[in-house]
């Protein structure tokens, strides 16, 4: 069974020269703060990842979580390495230092978070819900919900989940039944919410649901909807667990991955009704929820990078290993000499590079939307953030679901047995183009609310961006080949731009005919760009004399190997949404 | 109580040593190099002697290029309280880096030295036998358990029959073996804390000391690489071979 060892060096790469922390940092405000410092945590938090989170990642597979009488328990060894994450303060990173967070910069938050979904994703995601119920408090609840819960749930000792879905209310959160009535200083809350995650566990003292539900006097659809803190324990009055509130999980799902994150179906106020308190203003819930989304959902693409991290590290150690091939002399050889099998390998190596640097640039812009202070600067920079949200979750999660099926054909036969562990991943990261928004949902963000909405000038700006380090290979006669690749993708996204701006509005189903192909095009072209990008910086480094010359004699190779091999794909895409949604849409539901 | 710990920053025991092409020495560039694992094992257990109650200060230092910064943050991020940095480009032999550490005894009165047993780079296993002479301190190498009981300090060592219990006067020079205990990971507002913590910068002139080289390094070279084993098809064919090609029964 492999185990997993952090990419440290290319982690560091796509940071410090895809992305430039050091200048990131200095120019938003983050005194102190270096690659340095970033050197040491992402170090310090490898070893944490390999030592605790990633032996636990197959047992928590194979063991999966139970409904008992005391609530859902999770896999045997979970708590304990909760309580060391929660202890090592990890929970704090990215939080605001006036809760006892750390502060520090979200892009390093994002570099971090790959070692905890890398080495358990099923384990992961506990904090990661987290995190997004911290969000939600800090940015709309009032101060004493803030001074109530925050502290403890940054510092890990309590965990927060999400309850957005319902049985009849998915991606159409604005037919959520829950209810919310108004009962003294609180409310109280029934309903059922399906998909929790880790809405049940024993590893901490409290657990701290954020549910949507709708007031009695709501307007009807999405502007009727309110956001509710609702604990599954009520505190006393000195802020410790005491009641336990009407919150239950009533049944947990048996899924197809991740299975030792529970899944449950909550149930509120079945016997008394359940105690919730109110988060901002009422029927503001899903407004709410909706500044958190850039945040979660490149979480998720950033799930992408590390589950196809852990199968590529998983396929190449069997690759190494596996011996299968006869010299003349009668030794035998591994398959790694085999050229189709480097071919998968540098699929998934490059992809993987790729995203990596993709979801970094993604969290970085997350830091340059928050801190910019000049206005023109901060519509930009939010405009190109919720323009890579989409790129970053739908792009990164479909590729991951390509670079750990690979991960699994290189172990032949024995990837499809369980005990070589590549299935796990290959599962594991099935979940990830479905939840937090499908990638049908990503790729209609894509083309209505990034794009056409704007017409189409965030993506000319980005495009632009694109442009200049298309200009910068080519003036490199060393890299006058991938120029040329990036500068025909680069062509394809401003055809595919121009297309769907005149498109759209004379064939109502034009945008979402294409929208997976475009939102596809624009993530291989994005990381065509990155893999530019790094190539230009390895080279600069190698001509400098700096770094560990094997590294970046590496990633000039693998920044080739993406032009070659993966880039053209966005050739292919234009060509398809060039031809529309005719054949799409002609059929009658009785042909099908 | 002030515990005084001696750290190393060698290459990390999960990269491939590479030898260079001349073979004059391993080859260090753009390595990733780390704490020495015996001596996070002696910071470790200066931070639980500390967090017993036992110790109330406890103080690393390290010999060595500025690079070695990091390895004394990484034990300032492990719950030490200061550095020490004692700054040169040579790579000082035990007896030198001995001399260095006995002026920085004198300096900072320690009750309890701790080291790590050896250093996984050159393996002399000597600087902490060789500081016990020149300070005429009472050594207990190879350290599996340490304790401290009023002016004295017992400490179990890993001897080749078993193990040994010797009680110490102190101050005491401890030298630690890997069983020791079991390093914590490094928490992450405790690596935030370590960048406030004082570090000093030294040279060997400032403690008096002339580093001088007493051995020379002749030739580094890669070890054989292993030749492929052979399937034999019975037990006597074993037994023959064992005796007749390795000549080993």
């Amino acid at each position: 069974m492999s185990e997993y060892k952090h990419p440290l060096t290319d982690a560091e790469f796509a940071l410090n020269e895809v992305v430039g922390f050091d200048a990131l940092c200095a120019e938003n405000g983050f005194d102190d703060i270096n690659s340095e410092l970033a050197s040491v945590i992402l170090t310090e938090a490898g070893k944490f990842g390999t030592g605790v989170l990633s032996p636990l990642n197959v047992i928590g597979d194979t063991q999966g979580v139970k409904l008992t009488e005391k609530g859902v328990e999770e896999t045997a060894g979970f708590k304990d390495a909760y309580q060391q994450f929660a202890e090592g303060g990890w929970n704090s990173l990215i939080a605001d230092e006036a809760y006892e967070g750390q502060g520090l910069p979200n892009v390093l938050g994002t570099a971090v978070n790959e070692i905890w979904q890398s080495a358990n994703m099923a384990f992961a995601l506990c904090p990661l819900l987290t995190q997004g119920a911290v969000e939600a408090i800090a940015h709309h609840g009032s101060d004493e919900l803030k001074q109530t819960y925050l502290p403890k749930m940054i510092s890990g000792e309590w965990t927060g989940t999400m309850n957005l879905t319902e049985p009849d209310a998915g991606t159409d959160l604005a037919a959520i039944k829950t209810k919310a009535v108004p009962n003294g200083d609180h409310y109280l809350i029934t309903g059922q919410k399906i998909f929790i995650t880790w809405g049940d566990h024993q590893m901490t003292d409290n657990t701290i649901h954020l549910v949507l539900a709708r007031l009695p006097d709501a307007p009807a659809g999405v502007k009727g909807i309110s956001l509710f803190v609702v604990p599954k324990f009520l505190l006393d009055e000195n802020g410790n667990p005491g009641a336990r509130n009407d919150a239950h999980c009533v049944s947990v799902e048996h899924k197809l991955g991740i299975h030792a994150s529970p899944t449950c179906v909550m149930s509120y106020g079945d016997n008394e009704g359940a105690v919730g308190y109110l988060v901002g203003e009422a029927h503001k819930g899903l407004a709410y929820m909706f500044t958190m989304m850039n945040c979660a959902r490149q979480a998720v693409g950033l799930q992408g990078v590390a589950i196809a991290e852990r199968s590529y590290q998983q396929a190449l150690e069997y690759a190494k290993d596996r011996l299968q091939g006869t010299k003349k002399d009668g030794s035998r050889f591994s398959i790694i000499k085999f050229p189709d099998v480097r071919r998968m390998l540098m699929q998934m190596k490059s992809g993987t590079e790729a995203m990596r640097a993709l979801a970094l640039v993604g969290g970085a812009a997350v830091d340059r939307a928050a801190r910019a202070t000049d206005e023109a600067v901060q519509r930009k920079e939010q405009a190109r953030l919720e323009l890579l949200t989409p790129i970053v979750k739908g792009w990164i999660t479909e590729l991951a679901q390509e670079l750990t099926y690979l991960g699994t054909q290189v172990n032949g036969g024995m990837g499809f047995i369980e005990e070589t562990g590549s299935a796990q991943h290959y599962r594991d990261a099935r979940i990830l183009t479905i939840y937090e928004g499908t990638t049908g949902i990503q790729a209609l963000d894509l083309v209505g609310r990034k794009t056409l909405l704007n017409k189409g000038e965030a993506l000319a700006d980005l495009l632009a961006e694109i442009e200049e380090t298309v200009v910068a290979l080519e003036g490199e006669a060393a890299f006058a080949e991938q120029g040329k690749a990036l500068r025909e993708a680069l062509n394809a996204g401003q055809e595919a731009r121009t297309w769907l701006l005149e498109n759209a509005e004379q064939d109502p189903a034009a945008a979402g005919a294409v929208s997976v192909h475009f939102m596809m095009l624009f993530g291989f072209l994005c990381g065509g760009w990155l893999m530019g990008k790094s190539a230009l910086r390895a080279q600069a480094l190698l001509d400098a004399g700096n770094g560990d010359p094997e590294y970046l004699k590496g990633k000039l190779v693998t920044a080739q190997f993406y032009s070659e091999h993966l880039l053209p794909r966005t050739k292919a895409s234009l060509d398809t949404i060039r031809k529309g949604s005719a054949s799409i849409m002609a059929l009658s539901e009785d042909q099908f | 109580m002030k515990a005084l710990v001696a750290v190393k920053r060698v290459i990390d025991y999960n990269v491939k040593v590479r030898v260079k092409s001349d073979n004059t020495d391993v080859d260090l560039a753009n390595v990733k190099m780390a704490l020495n694992p015996f001596c996070e094992i002696a910071v470790e257990e200066a931070v639980r002697l500390k967090e017993a109650g036992t110790v109330s200060e406890v103080v690393v230092v390290s010999i060595g290029p500025k690079a070695c910064q990091e390895q004394i943050r990484t034990a300032l991020a492990l719950g030490a309280d200061r550095g020490i940095q004692i700054e040169t480009d040579e790579m000082p032999e035990s007896l030198g880096v001995a001399k260095l550490l006995a002026k920085v005894v004198e300096e900072e009165k320690p009750e309890l030295v701790i080291l790590g047993k050896q250093s996984i780079d050159s393996d002399n296993n000597q600087t902490g036998q060789m500081l016990g002479a020149l300070l005429d301190m009472p050594q207990g190498t190879f350290a599996s358990e340490v304790k401290v009981e009023g002016d004295k300090v017992n400490v179990t060592r890993e001897v080749d029959g078993g193990l040994q219990t010797v009680a110490l006067n102190l101050p005491a020079i401890v030298t630690t073996d890997l069983r020791l205990n079991e390093p914590r990971y490094a928490s992450l507002p405790n690596i935030m804390k370590a960048k406030k913590k004082p570090l000093d910068v030294k040279t060997p002139a400032d403690l008096g000391v002339e580093l001088k080289a007493h051995t020379r390094l002749l030739k580094v070279a890669p070890p054989a690489e292993r030749q492929a084993g052979i399937r034999v098809s019975s037990v006597d064919e074993l037994v023959d071979k064992l005796k007749n090609e390795a000549k080993v029964i």
